[in-house]
């Protein structure tokens, strides 16, 4: 997901040409994928590889298509795009892939909700933080508590364990 | 019994305090999503797919409703006050909604709009009840092949009818397709696409993409825009009520709107949006001012959020009485019937008529609650337009990754949540349409069964596809449908379809 310039029309565009390479790929693990089942045809003379193959052969053609339109300069022009909160956000997303089974549902969530808010324009990172960790927090005991649902407890949720949700 | 009876005894069923309780809790939910930007009814119902997991079934199902009818109810307040629609089907709305708010006419437009969507949601529901069992009767004649044919005129219609291209419509779709072949086949039990990777066997989850497709994509491509300056909202002056000419120029858009949106929903057609813009469209010509149109013409909003909101009920006529999903919404409250062991169809009324007409019922219902959520308190939900951004986003992503965490606690779901957010990221981008791959991941296992007992009853003989005559006109309709759209795009003419485009909702 890098950044896309404003490219002056009639030239290939590489960002399309990538897609392209990237649905061919998917295609061709679809493909490859299929041919290592055993076709148990049965009556139907359709196993369980006959449609995923047609569905990546399908790909691999689209990813042509897509070259093709890449080349005519098909594609829609693209408004500029900022990369800095977009980074923001998936660090925020893999701070909280990371933190979520050691330091528990409130404070894994709560740095995902200060990363994106920082990333929509929210200078002020503790407060951001505060928020998020109270927020995520009030979210658990209802969730967790109440609706029994299964969210990962940590140091803070620890803390409180065992206390009934108010 | 006719449709009479079983709508008078769901009535009796919605009446329960539990389940009036459920579609109050719906509706003022999907008031308030609808009123949010940025973020519509198939994401909520996403989101809510876990928590209500353990909940009662039909409390759930009639609150994914309710979901559904507010937030149709609710994009129009936004749309309004804005000028930013808050879902896809409102768009029109904003056209000559936010022209009349400008001009301080906020209140009667809102009015028309709430009134017009009643209208239209009461007569469509009725149309709903009285229209499903006939279908139900038509279904049962449908064998594998039929259905296979629904599901391709279904993929052919969501994908690449409308919008501004087919390759990319198309492509979305076979995404979508290609997604479903993760996991175990239905068939013979073989592991497909799973890499020796324990947590694909069950394959892709239809609430994972969903919520990274349309919150961690959305969030993504928004952030990316930077900051594009403040909306302003136009607070609403003076009375909300509509003055005799504002009824009067208002009625017959609201019948008609209703009469051109509930067939585009029940019809596999692409959605709600579709039908607003034909409302708009007609509207438009028939009008007696039409000068006014593009200043604020009263009938501009009356018109098409009422089809909007017909459209809403038309979409539940396919889901209920085939199973079959035509837009994104309507295709994540199919994998909430799934989640309860329910597979909405034919068969469903049989089996469970109790638990159809309850929730057909309930719709009533929770279309008169609606009238009164947003008239009278409209001031509390143009209050949840003053959040400012950045708490707005970030809360959306809280409850995004609580509903996937709730789902399925472990590293590995989120992880691909994460992926997905960055191909609906992608996607956005480069003008990908979102509902197709949805539909695909949600329909493809099922029209892949449906093909190969089609073909086993056959003996491989795939000529049996056309020897049906409803199998082989549906398909005929689906290849017109592919092409055309092609051919005008290709002369030049797609920029109607573009207009047409339906987007996520």
């Amino acid at each position: 997901m890098s950044v896309k310039q404003h490219e002056t029309q009639r030239r290939p565009d590489r960002a399309a040409l990538a897609v392209a390479a990237g649905l061919a790929l998917f295609g061709g693990v679809i493909v490859v994928d299929a041919a290592r089942l055993a076709d148990f045809g049965g009556y139907s003379g359709v196993g369980p590889g006959t449609v995923p193959r047609m569905v990546g052969i399908a790909l691999i053609l689209l990813a042509v298509w897509t070259v093709a339109a890449a080349l005519r300069g098909d594609f829609p022009e693209r408004p500029r795009q900022q990369p800095v909160p977009v980074l923001w956000i998936i660090a925020g997303l893999a701070a909280q892939l990371v933190l979520l089974n050691v330091a528990g549902f409130s404070i894994a969530t709560g740095v995902l909700f200060a990363f994106t808010a920082r990333a929509f324009g929210q200078r002020n990172l503790p407060l951001a933080l505060g928020v998020g960790i109270a927020l995520s927090f009030a979210v658990w005991m209802v969730f967790s508590q109440l609706l029994l649902l299964n969210l990962p407890a940590g140091p803070l949720e620890n803390l409180f364990f065992g206390r009934p949700a108010p | 019994m006719s449709s009479f009876d079983f709508l008078m005894q769901g009535l009796v069923t919605a009446s329960d305090p539990m389940l009036l309780l459920y579609a109050l809790i719906g509706v003022t939910i999907g008031t308030a999503i609808g009123v949010l930007p940025g973020i519509g009814p198939a994401l909520t119902v996403a989101l809510l797919l876990p928590v209500t997991y353990r909940l009662d079934p039909a409390g759930s199902l009639i609150m994914f409703a309710g979901i559904y009818y507010g937030g149709m109810y609710g994009g129009s307040t936004t749309s309004i006050l804005l000028n930013t629609p808050g879902e896809s089907a409102s768009i029109i709305t904003a056209l000559e909604g936010n022209k009349m708010a400008r001009k301080g006419r906020g209140g009667p437009a809102l009015a028309t709009a709430a009134i017009g969507s009643f209208v239209a949601g009461l007569i469509a529901t009725l149309l709903l009840a009285f229209l499903a069992p006939h279908v139900v009767k038509l279904a049962l004649v449908f064998g594998p092949r039929e259905y296979f044919a629904l599901m391709v005129l279904a993929f052919v219609t969501v994908s690449s009818a409308f919008g501004d291209s087919t390759l990319r419509g198309l492509t979305s779709l076979f995404l979508g397709l290609g997604l479903a072949c993760f996991g175990i086949d239905q068939l013979t039990g073989q592991a497909r696409m799973s890499f020796g990777v324990p947590d694909l066997l069950d394959g892709i989850e239809v609430t994972t993409l969903a919520v990274a497709m349309f919150a961690v994509g959305e969030a993504l491509a928004i952030a990316a825009l930077g900051n594009v300056g403040d909306d302003k909202v136009h607070a609403v002056k003076g009375s909300v009520w509509m003055s005799r000419a504002d009824w009067s120029r208002s009625w017959k858009p609201w019948l008609r709107g209703t009469f051109i949106g509930f067939p585009i929903g029940a019809m596999p057609a692409g959605g709600a949006d579709v039908g607003t813009f034909l409302s708009y469209a007609a509207e438009k010509k028939l009008s007696k001012h039409p000068e006014e149109f593009g200043h604020g013409a009263i009938e501009g909003v009356a018109g098409p959020e009422a089809a909007n909101n017909a459209s809403a009920a038309g979409t539940l006529v396919p889901l209920l009485t085939l199973g079959l999903p035509t837009t994104a919404t309507a295709a994540i409250m199919l994998a909430g019937f799934q989640q309860f062991g329910l597979q909405p169809g034919p068969l469903l009324f049989v089996t469970n008529p109790e638990l159809v007409w309850g929730l057909i019922a309930s719709l009533l219902i929770a279309n008169a609650m609606l009238l009164v959520l947003n008239l009278p308190m409209i001031g509390l939900w143009v209050k949840l337009l003053t959040i400012p951004k950045p708490w707005l986003y970030a809360g959306i992503l809280l409850f995004a990754t609580l509903g996937t965490i709730g789902a399925n606690p472990s590293t590995f779901e989120l992880g691909m949540l994460l992926v997905f957010g960055l191909v609906g990221y992608g996607m956005r981008v480069f003008g990908y349409p979102i509902a197709p791959i949805v539909v695909g991941l949600i329909l493809g296992p099922m029209a892949e069964q449906q093909l190969r007992r089609a073909l086993s009853i056959s003996q491989g003989d795939w000529t049996v596809l056309l020897t049906s005559p409803i199998s082989a006109t549906m398909l005929a309709i689906s290849a017109v449908a592919l092409i055309v759209p092609l051919v005008m795009r290709m002369r030049g003419r797609g920029a109607l379809l573009r207009q047409m485009a339906g987007d996520e909702d």
